[in-house]
C-alpha cells in the first residue's frame, strides 16, 4: 500500500519538477526532444568498447541537472529502477567475450567486462536524459512538442491520455487496497495479504471503477470543448536562445563523437602520447 | 411589422434559457431515471433541483450539457435543442460543474486548467491569459495558478473547478452537489460566490440550505419525476411534500435546537 502511494508521488513529482522556471524550462519543448532525440543516438553509436570516449557526453547530464535545479538523488533513484534490466541483457557479456584489451598492476581488463561497464554507461546515459526531458518539460509539453513535428495525432493522444489515466488507475487502486487492509484478519494488518480469493473480485471492481472515473474526466473535457486536441499554451516562440542551445548540443555531440576529447585534453595538459 | 415580430420571437427564445418538455431517460439496464420531466428556466433565474438519492438529479443535470440525450422528450438550450449536432453549441452556453472537483481537474497546474476550455474554443492567447487571470480572481485563487491542482484542498479545488467553467463565459451555471465535502467555511464563500454571479444557475443538492440560500425556485424530484416545482421557501415549509421527497427542512428554517426542546 505505501509503495503504491509512493508511486502516485513519484508520478506526480515529475509534474511539479516540470512546472519550475529556468531556464532550461523555458526553452521551446521541441528544441528539448530534438536535443535529447540526438544525445540518445550519439550515445548508443559508440562502438561496445569506447567507454573513454563516451566520458565527454557526461557534460549533458550535468549541464542540465543543475541549470534546471533538478533534484540529482531522485533521479538517481529512478534510474536504478530500470538498472536490473540492463544488467540482464549484459551479464553474460563477460562469460562469453575473453578478449584481453588491458593490463592494469598485472589485473586483465577484457573485453567482456568492459563492454559490460561501457553498456552499463550507454544505459545510465540515455535513461537519464530521458529522465531529465520529462523533468524539464512535462508530459503535455512534450505532446505538444510531438504534435508540432507532426507526429500522427492518434499516438500523441494516446500517450497523454495514458499519461493522464494512470494516475486514475493508481488513484483507484490504492483505495481499494486501503479498504481491503482495514477489513482484514486481526494481526495482518501491518502487510496487505490479498489471497487468491479476493484478487479476482479486487480486480475486476479496480477496473469498473476506474473506467467510470475516466468516462467522468472524458465527460468534463467534453464539456469543456475538448475535440481531440490538447492545447497547451504556448507562452512564447521559438526564439534565438532555443536556436543556440538546439546548435550547442549538436556542435558538442558531434565533437564528442569525432574527436577523442578525453585523449585531445590529455595530450593538452600532460604532454603524453607525443 | 415583420422586423418587430421576429424581435420578439427572438426574445422569447433567448428568454427561455433551458427548457425540458417530456424528458425521459432510460437506462440501459431498464432503470426509469426520468419520467416526463417538463420544466422552463428563465434568464437569470436560480432554480434548485432537490430529491433523494437516486431521483435523478445527476441524470437531469447530465441531460443539460448532453453528456446523456433524452430517450423521448426534448430539452431546449437557448435557441437550440439537444441534438447530436447541437451539443457544441449547448456546451459554449452552459457551464456544468461536476461533483468531484478531482474529475474536471485534470491539468499538470491550476493555469493550465483554466485555460483548458478557451483554448479549444479556439480563442487567441492573450485572450485565453486574460480570462484565465479574471476567471481566477474572480473565484479568488490566482495565487493557486502555478500550484498543481490536486495539492489544493476542498475549497481551493471546488473554487478553481468553477474558474475552469468562467473561463469559458457560459450564459448558464449547472452545478452537481456544489457544497459536497466542503468545510463550512468554504461552504460560505462558495454561497457567497455563487450569490454574486448574474448567470442563470441551476443547482442540484442536498443541501437544502445553501438552495435555500440561492434559489429563489425549487424543483423536487421523486422517483424520476417531478413532483413540485415553485417558490422556495413554500416549497420547504410544506413538511408532507418533503417527506414524500425524503427531505427534510432546511436548518435555518427548523426550530431552535435549545428552546424547541423545552
Amino acid at each position: 500500500m505505501a509503495t503504491l502511494d509512493a508511486a502516485w508521488q513519484q508520478i506526480r513529482r515529475f509534474d511539479e519538477m516540470a512546472a519550475g522556471k529556468t531556464v532550461i524550462h523555458r526553452l521551446d519543448p521541441r528544441v528539448k526532444l530534438i536535443v535529447t532525440f540526438f544525445y540518445i543516438i550519439t550515445v548508443v553509436s559508440y562502438s561496445k568498447y569506447d567507454l573513454l570516449g563516451l566520458l565527454p557526453l557526461f557534460l549533458y547530464p550535468v549541464v542540465l541537472i543543475s541549470l534546471a535545479e533538478l533534484p540529482l538523488r531522485y533521479l538517481l533513484r529512478r534510474l536504478f529502477i530500470a538498472a536490473p534490466f540492463v544488467l540482464f541483457v549484459g551479464v553474460f557479456n563477460p562469460v562469453f567475450d575473453h578478449t584481453r584489451l588491458l593490463q592494469i598492476n598485472g589485473f586483465i581488463v577484457t573485453g567482456g567486462w568492459l563492454s559490460l561497464v561501457t553498456l552499463c554507461v550507454k544505459f545510465g546515459f540515455t535513461v537519464m536524459a530521458a529522465l531529465i526531458l520529462i523533468a524539464i518539460s512535462g508530459m503535455n509539453e512534450i505532446g505538444s512538442a510531438l504534435l508540432k513535428m507532426k507526429v500522427p495525432r492518434v499516438f500523441v493522444i494516446q500517450l497523454l491520455f495514458m499519461y493522464r489515466y494512470l494516475s486514475v488507475l493508481i488513484e483507484e487502486t490504492g483505495r481499494s487496497i486501503r479498504a481491503y487492509q482495514f477489513r482484514q484478519r486481526e494481526g495482518a494488518r501491518t502487510r496487505v495479504r490479498i489471497t487468491r480469493k479476493v484478487w479476482g473480485s479486487l480486480v475486476g471492481q479496480l477496473l469498473l471503477r476506474t473506467i467510470d472515473r475516466a468516462q467522468r474526466i472524458y465527460q468534463a473535457m467534453l464539456c469543456r470543448g475538448f475535440h481531440g486536441e490538447f492545447h497547451v499554451l504556448q507562452r512564447k516562440k521559438a526564439g534565438i536562445g532555443d536556436i543556440v542551445y538546439l546548435i550547442g548540443w549538436m556542435l558538442f555531440f558531434m565533437m564528442a563523437r569525432w574527436f577523442n576529447i578525453p585523449a585531445f585534453l590529455g595530450r593538452f595538459f600532460m604532454g603524453v602520447g607525443q | 411589422m415583420t422586423r418587430h415580430l421576429l424581435m420578439t420571437r427572438r426574445q422569447k427564445m433567448t428568454n427561455h434559457l433551458v427548457e425540458a418538455k417530456d424528458l425521459t431517460y432510460i437506462y440501459s439496464d431498464g432503470t426509469k431515471a426520468l419520467q416526463e420531466i417538463t420544466f422552463r428556466i428563465t434568464r437569470g433565474e436560480a432554480v434548485g433541483i432537490v430529491g433523494a438519492n437516486g431521483a435523478g438529479k445527476s441524470t437531469l443535470l447530465m441531460h443539460l450539457t448532453g453528456i446523456l440525450l433524452p430517450v423521448s422528450g426534448m430539452v431546449r438550450v437557448g435557441d437550440y435543442p439537444l441534438t447530436p449536432k447541437t451539443i457544441p453549441q449547448i456546451r459554449r452556453r452552459v457551464g456544468f460543474i461536476f461533483q468531484n472537483p478531482d474529475d474536471q481537474l485534470f491539468m499538470p497546474t491550476v493555469f493550465d486548467d483554466v485555460a483548458f476550455g478557451p483554448l479549444n474554443q479556439g480563442l487567441p492567447m492573450e485572450e485565453v491569459e486574460q480570462r484565465v487571470v479574471e476567471a481566477l480572481q474572480t473565484v479568488g485563487a490566482i495565487h493557486l495558478k502555478d500550484r498543481p491542482p490536486y495539492k489544493l484542498s476542498g475549497g481551493e479545488k471546488r473554487a478553481v473547478a468553477i474558474a475552469t467553467v468562467l473561463a469559458m463565459a457560459p450564459d448558464i451555471l449547472v452545478m452537481d452537489e456544489p457544497s459536497a465535502a466542503l468545510d463550512p467555511a468554504a461552504r460560505r464563500s462558495l454561497i457567497q460566490l455563487l450569490a454574486g454571479f448574474k448567470h442563470t444557475k441551476i443547482i442540484a443538492s442536498h443541501d437544502l440550505d445553501l438552495i435555500l440560500d440561492l434559489c429563489e425556485r425549487t424543483i423536487v424530484l421523486s422517483e424520476g419525476r417531478i413532483i413540485a416545482d415553485g417558490p422556495t421557501l413554500e416549497i420547504f415549509n410544506d413538511e408532507k411534500l418533503l417527506a414524500k421527497g425524503r427531505l427534510e427542512k432546511p436548518l435555518v428554517l427548523q426550530g431552535c435546537p435549545v428552546c424547541s426542546h423545552k
